[in-house]
């Protein structure tokens, strides 16, 4: 009971998303009159529901490797504030990211607890708030171009351009609804993923794991946001910002479900990454950002005119304050809950230099004398010890002090495959190299995760990471994520039930 | 999808109608006016019963699409214009066609020397007709070849001006009743308005074309 009471807020944070990002979607669509809004929000819940699901996993990543929130109180927390936010926000009708309010609420989280926040996925992710709606812009700039030339050409009568126009509306907004529950559905159930306790589910003959049910849930919550709170920000988007024709309507929502699929598509970085093009990272996107983008593409397009630029400004503030709002509220409700509901918002990682920490640092080719200043105490967290590092040698580059926390961090482990017998026995989820070497450390201890990957690596190549390049990080990043399941089966926690 | 199909394709068709229905109508005129003028009252009362016909089917196609265009919801930027663009093509056909009813019960006497000029006069009037009606389809399906026949109806309705007013002048320079004159007078400008009314359309028609090129 108590764990659906945990989840509420992640349900919460998917209705705001709901109300606020997926009205965005169809916004354009609805303001111009060409789709109703009952099946604008029918197609489109369907449609999250269906990229939530199918897709969804694309982008969770990144907001777990933002800040690994490794209790059920703090992803509350975490997902409450982001959640208001966005639903504060919605009331002000304006169309904010969720990714922006999510991550900043991680980042609040990472304040509190003393964790670290790493600063390359940070900038990853601020980068795209820039280049999604300058992207959308040039998306929908060059498709409005295109897509005018060829009606021009066609000399189709106006009723069938209108009736090709719905139609067009629909699909690619079903397009872009089902790109915005791939790419969206980890920022309302990321915080989730690690730290939550479902067990696979049978559905027929599909079988769900912890994920797929938390994503499922999410999208029906999102669902649930569109249809009871979405007619403000269809409003602004749809009518406040330019006036937009069908036309425009149809090449805007194309752009922005274009950039969503782009940040969301494992294929296509794939591909990308085969033909040795720059990829694109997969990162959780506002379509809200999208969207607003490609309208101001538009209103490029007809030189400036009609653009209300004091709306503009409005969202362009809501888009600067909500990180900032979200993450101040994180931490302020994190000191709440924790100190006035005595409830656990993280479990305390610690950091000491241990024999084996010792030894790996000195073969990453970390100063010995370096190491013996922190050695012999434990460190209460990441920031801790971060700032004793520096205190010690303040020219250490932010590479070396990630090296030594990397390797420094406790994760007390006993390898048992008894914790994972489902997943052994689920074709594929490891190859039969992979859990032979699992089997083969059965019993063994650790003190470190790391140890734990290097002992699977020495008793088989199939647990070698490839080298960072484009073409090797589909594969890299599915045994990460073996990595990062196992190590959390396998952990033991000093807090029994934590998990 | 098929009915959806046959709905937009039945519109599309009941369009074409219409144009085709307000350029007839302008054609029945046209013979109508010059069997009037060579005085075959049975056949000009025979183009009249056409373009009777003529103008209750377009006033039922009309009342047709805009009830498509209302309870579908379809084409709602263009709605509006194109709403108000019918109508006034179809004040058209209503125009010709009561000129034509009031020629069958006045039968006013033309005096020979005008008859020529009196014929050009309508020969002019539905050139601006069917000017529009091209410009009208070129809106539906060709947006950029609009303009080419908008200069035409504006051409072809000066031209008209300025046969109504030549006419007038001769009319009341001829020594004939003044009632006559009067009832001559009335004719001329019945027959121009059909030109002024295809003018005002061809404005709309502009704005509504700038409206979907921007």
């Amino acid at each position: 009971m108590l764990i659906l009471l945990y989840l509420s807020s992640g349900l919460f944070l998917g209705w705001s998303l709901g109300a606020n990002d997926a009205a965005d979607i169809f916004g354009t669509a609805v303001g111009s009159k060409m789709v109703r809004f009952r099946t604008a929000a029918i197609i489109s819940s369907l449609c999250i529901i269906l990229g939530a699901w199918i897709s969804g996993r694309g982008a969770s990543h990144t907001l777990e490797q933002l800040g690994e929130i490794n209790q059920l109180g703090g992803a509350f927390i975490v997902a409450l504030t982001a959640g208001a936010t966005v639903y504060w926000m919605t009331m002000l009708k304006l169309p904010v990211s969720s990714s922006q309010s999510i991550v900043g609420a991680i980042i609040g989280w990472n304040i509190f607890t003393g964790s670290l926040t790493d600063t390359d996925t940070f900038k990853t992710i601020a980068a795209t708030w820039v280049i999604c709606p300058v992207l959308a812009a040039v998306f929908s700039m060059g498709l409005y171009v295109a897509v005018r030339r060829i009606i021009m050409k066609s000399k189709m009568h106006l009723i069938k351009l209108d009736f090709y126009n719905r139609i067009g509306l629909i699909l690619v907004g079903a397009f872009g609804a089902y790109s915005l529950g791939a790419n969206n559905i980890s920022n309302v159930m990321g915080v989730f993923v690690p730290v939550f306790p479902f067990k696979p589910l049978d559905l027929w003959a599909v079988r769900l794991s912890s994920a797929e049910q938390l994503f499922l849930l999410g999208g029906i919550a999102i669902s649930i946001g569109i249809f009871t709170y979405s007619h403000k920000v269809i409003s602004t988007v749809g009518e406040g910002i330019v006036d937009l024709k069908p036309l425009s309507a149809f090449t805007v929502v194309l752009a922005s479900s274009l950039v969503l699929f782009l940040f969301s598509s494992q294929e296509i970085q794939q591909f990308l990454a085969g033909n040795n093009l720059p990829t694109i990272p997969l990162v959780p996107v506002s379509s809200s950002q999208a969207i607003v983008g490609a309208v101001i593409g538009i209103g490029i397009i007809h030189g400036g005119r009609g653009i209300n630029y004091k709306l503009l400004g409005k969202i362009g503030l809501g888009w600067m304050v909500t990180p900032l709002i979200a993450c101040t509220m994180s931490f302020i409700a994190l000191f709440i809950f924790q100190n006035v509901f005595s409830q656990r918002v993280f479990r305390p990682v610690e950091y000491a230099v241990t024999e084996e920490a010792r030894d790996r640092l000195s073969s990453e080719k970390i100063p010995a004398r370096l190491i013996d200043t922190v050695s012999g105490r434990n460190y209460a967290n990441a920031a801790a010890f971060r700032d004793a590092l520096k205190e010690k040698d303040p020219a250490l580059s932010p590479e070396t002090i990630g090296t030594i926390i990397r390797f420094t961090r406790i994760q007390e482990i006993v390898v048992s495959t008894g914790l994972v017998p489902a997943e052994l026995r689920t074709p594929g989820w490891l190859t039969p190299g992979e859990a032979d070497a699992l089997r083969k450390i059965n019993g063994m201890k650790f003190h470190h995760s790391w140890q734990m990957e290097e002992a699977l690596a020495e008793k088989s190549a199939e647990w070698v990471l490839k080298p960072d390049r484009a073409e090797f990080r589909p594969y890299n990043k599915r045994l990460r994520d073996r990595l990062r399941y196992l190590v959390s089966k396998m952990a033991l926690y000093e807090t029994a039930g934590d998990q | 999808m098929q009915p959806i199909f046959s709905k937009t394709k039945r519109l599309i068709m009941e369009i074409d109608r219409f144009m085709d229905l307000t350029s007839q109508a302008g054609l029945h005129f046209k013979e109508g006016v010059r069997l009037f003028i060579e005085q075959r009252y049975d056949e000009f009362e025979y183009r009249l019963q056409m373009i009777r016909d003529a103008e209750k089917k377009a006033d039922s196609s009309r009342i047709d699409i805009e009830a498509h265009l209302y309870t579908e919801t379809l084409i709602p930027e263009s709605r509006g214009d194109v709403l108000g663009i019918l109508e006034s093509m179809d004040s058209i056909v209503d125009k010709a066609k009561s000129t034509m009813l009031n020629l069958s019960i006045e039968r006013p006497v033309l005096p020979d020397k005008l008859k020529p000029i009196f014929l050009e006069l309508t020969f002019r009037v539905v050139d601006t007709v069917e000017e529009l009606v091209a410009a009208s389809r070129a809106f539906f399906y060709e947006l950029h070849a609009v303009k080419d026949h908008l200069h035409k109806v504006k051409f072809f309705e000066r031209e008209a001006d300025h046969l109504t007013e030549k006419i007038k002048r001769d009319v009341f320079s001829l020594k004939i009743d003044l009632s006559r004159k009067i009832q001559l007078s009335y004719f001329i400008n019945h027959i121009d308005f059909l030109a002024d009314q295809a003018e005002e359309v061809s404005n709309r028609l502009s704005i509504a074309t700038i409206k979907r090129i921007v």
